[in-house]
């Protein structure tokens, strides 16, 4: 029963800094990321910057009341989608005025609706699930997501059927001279609710529940000879990440002023594990480097190539093989080694691994884009575009050009990973 | 003499969708006494196991065609007990250095991996039933006239048999009833194996005491690798049977989450339960398609006239029939509510 956060987590290197000094890097950090939300429409000015910027905003609050469960308290939810799904229709709903006295609500205060809703279900769904962490919970949630989806298609009433429900966000906004038609007006309301939810979310980990959470993560029977109740605590805890799900739900609802019964789907619910355990979990800002990861495959890189979807599970099983502690773990180790002056002396094996696999990376995609090219593109044409080479899916060239890449780079990196153990063993 | 006539026009309009829900029960079986004995054994939730029913259904459309079904039937198991057995040593045992739960995770990646790259072998359109000749047509026919109750016939009735019959004629097909006897004669192989064989008594062993196991002299890591195999074989010969009867479409993998939920109905780790809760799932998925009303006529059937109450109206009206997706998931949260330990389950972990 070891929750998912806690293995892998990084060795700390030297003395830990005082709460003081660890109290103003928090605040400077603060006031950095508010100036960087700030500033960010300046820079990305387009339209789809604006967008992008929009959604990270709305999936770094959905990605860190995640990891409140996952890397916090060690629960691994396949159906949170259901959280924020609620926040999202409870958020359109108001919008669209369904209930008597939704006119009354401003909307800068309708993502607190939708909190609200998501906070509401985890208090009743969660009294059934957080009997038990681990496996059955995981189990429980799945469970639960297809049936909360399969319900909200059952009932266009609320759901809005396969077409959904849609709303108007221009209205009584609750802000003089701001009525959230421009996008930008937008942006800013979720990069406020952003940065109050990230803040909030900081602080619970400071809280005595929040410490309570990780005991019971690390090991109930402990946490409840202690006198805390491990499933109390669970359930307490999925209801704070129940509330700020249902917040992203309903900003994101704001933003796009369509909800379809796709939020509450499995595929969201597995986007949340996928990202936030490779922007790393086992660190606070961890979901923020997934969320921004999420937006960018989901909206970017599936632009790019088909095969995404691919890539991206390959890439989540080589994350939790190689380093479980995500990307922001790999930087932050990355960072302790540059401060403690030893960078240069790792850099080097460093470097050739990942170049090596780089090389192999290259030659196995090259492969599968021409797989998807003869499977799914035949009408386009048989030649495919991949890192500015033309390569033709009947001609047999391409095919062993791309496999003899693939098997250097794969060799090259056997190679390199051999000799960097050998090394370390040598050094002790 | 009225009411029995009416008794027997209920039956006949029962037997077939109670087969039916007997072969998707049994069906459901096939991937849970694999899920569930993976899980009791390693404590690991395989989460692609829904991905090698998938895989195998493929593999068997493409070796059936190739080969033959028979050949089909026996290939596609083992290819996807081979790739079980690499993924459990090379993956899932390097995962399991840090618990169970980054093996959970991993087998979830395997799943969308699965997904992607039988998608990319084979396309997304789904592939038609190419059922052998064997297996085409129906095992029998139910043929039902007013008065004389009902009459089966083998294979398909003669047209003009049918059109005598004043009610109905109904066909239960030969697929349905392969996967019926598959899955029996899966489940007699697995008692054999469980209470006569070697093996299986050190399988049983190791599910209570594996350390014990282990130090008596057995290996158990291979016992795993064997396990976590023939699991994925089961899966695989469900995908195969199940291809040949409803089709094969990438939307089978949706299986997955009502495999979970017989697992945990079942009592994790326990495979009689599974077996009690494939079958009562397999039923609750299809009986209710057989009930033409909604949940007010039922309820005002037994003479309790719902509160109008508005909110509660769109739920009222839906059918059973609509509700049949949901049901297995709603019998989920009451067993966990009433009975958290599942139905035959020994501990609750």
């Amino acid at each position: 029963m070891t929750g998912a956060a806690n293995h892998g987590s990084p060795s700390r290197v030297g003395a830990p800094p005082s709460a003081r000094a660890r109290d103003a890097t928090t605040v400077l950090i603060g006031i950095a990321a508010a100036l960087a939300l700030l500033l960010a429409p300046q820079v990305a000015s387009s339209g789809l910057g604006l967008t992008l910027l929009s959604h990270v905003g709305v999936a770094i609050i959905a990605c860190l009341a995640y990891n409140l469960l996952f890397g916090e308290g060690g629960m691994v939810s396949f159906g949170h989608a259901i959280y924020s799904g609620i926040g999202a229709y409870l958020a359109i709903h108001t919008l669209a005025q369904a209930w008597p006295g939704a006119a009354s609500v401003p909307v800068v205060w309708v993502p607190l609706v939708g909190g609200a809703a998501g906070w509401a279900l985890a208090a009743v769904l969660g009294w059934v699930t957080t009997r038990r962490a681990g496996t059955p919970f995981a189990m429980i949630t799945l469970g639960l997501g297809e049936l909360v989806w399969a319900l909200a298609l059952m009932l266009p009433e609320f759901s809005g059927g396969e077409q959904g429900v849609a709303a108007n966000r221009v209205r009584a906004s609750g802000l003089p001279g701001v009525t959230f038609g421009p996008a930008l007006e937008v942006y800013y309301l979720i990069a406020a609710y952003c940065l109050a939810c990230t803040w909030a979310l900081h602080a619970f980990t400071r809280t005595p529940l929040g410490r309570a959470l990780n005991a019971v993560r690390d090991d109930p029977v402990r946490a409840e000879f202690t006198g805390y109740s491990a499933r109390h605590v669970r359930w307490l805890a999925l209801m704070v990440s129940g509330f700020f799900s249902g917040v992203a739900g309903a900003l994101g609802a704001i933003h796009t002023e369509i909800v379809t019964p796709e939020v509450f789907g499995t595929a969201r619910s597995g986007a949340y594990l996928l990202f936030v355990l490779m922007g790393g979990s086992t660190l606070f800002f961890g979901p923020v480097v997934g969320a921004v990861l999420m937006v960018w495959s989901q909206m970017v890189w599936s632009q790019w190539t088909p095969a995404w979807l691919l890539y991206l599970g390959l890439a989540f099983i080589v994350t939790l093989l190689a380093f479980p502690g995500g990307l922001a773990a790999l930087a932050a180790s990355g960072w302790r080694l540059a401060c403690g002056g030893q960078l240069a002396a790792r850099a080097g094996p460093w470097l050739a691994l990942c170049g090596t696999a780089a090389v192999a990376m290259a030659g196995g995609a090259a492969i599968v884009e021409m797989l998807y090219q003869r499977q799914f593109g035949a009408a386009l044409g048989s030649e495919v575009r991949f890192l500015g080479v033309m390569l033709d899916v009947r001609r047999a060239d391409a095919w062993i050009g791309a496999a003899w890449v693939a098997l250097t780079g794969a060799v090259l990196f056997e190679l390199c990973r051999r000799h960097g153990t050998a090394r370390e063993c040598a050094d002790g | 003499m009225r009411s029995t006539r009416r008794v027997d026009a209920a039956l006949d309009l029962l037997v077939i969708p109670l087969l039916n829900g007997l072969a998707s029960g049994l069906l459901l079986f096939m991937l849970s006494a694999g899920l569930t004995l993976i899980f009791g054994l390693m404590g690991v939730l395989n989460f692609a196991h829904a991905g090698f029913y998938l895989l195998g259904a493929y593999l068997g459309h493409s070796l059936a065609a190739a080969a033959g079904f028979g050949v089909a039937l026996v290939a596609a198991p083992a290819l996807a007990a081979g790739l079980g057995a690499v993924f459990e040593r090379q993956v899932l045992r390097r995962a399991g250095r840090d618990g169970h739960m980054p093996q959970l995770l991993v087998t979830f990646g395997l799943w969308t991996v699965m997904v992607e790259a039988v998608a990319l072998v084979w396309g997304r359109s789904p592939l038609p039933a190419q059922a052998p000749a064997l297996l085409q047509g129906a095992a029998f026919t139910l043929l039902s006239s007013g008065d004389s109750g009902w009459r089966l016939v083998w294979g398909s009735a003669p047209a003009d048999a049918c059109a005598a019959a004043a009610t109905a004629c109904l066909q239960f097909p030969r697929t349905r009833l392969a996967i019926i006897a598959v899955a029996l004669l899966m489940l007699l192989a697995l008692a054999a194996l469980w209470r006569g064989t070697r093996v299986g008594l050190v399988i049983q062993a190791a599910l209570t005491h594996p350390a014990m196991t282990q130090a008596l002299g057995h290996d158990v890591p291979r016992l795993f690798t064997a396990v976590f195999a023939a699991g994925c074989a089961l899966a695989a010969l469900a995908g195969v049977m199940a291809g040949v009867t409803f089709g094969t479409t990438l939307a089978m993998g949706d299986i997955g989450a009502l495999v979970f939920a017989v697992v945990v109905i079942g009592g994790l780790g326990s495979i009689t339960g599974a077996l009690a809760a494939s079958l009562a799932v397999g039923l609750l998925h299809t009986l209710p398609l057989a009930v033409d009303a909604s949940l007010a006529d039922l309820l005002a059937s037994v003479g309790w006239s719902p509160p109008a109450a508005p909110a509660l109206r769109p739920l009222l009206r839906l059918s059973p029939a609509q509700l049949a997706p949901v049901l297995p998931f709603a019998l989920l949260v009451a067993m966990l509510v009433l009975r958290p330990r599942g139905l035959l389950g020994r501990r609750e972990t």
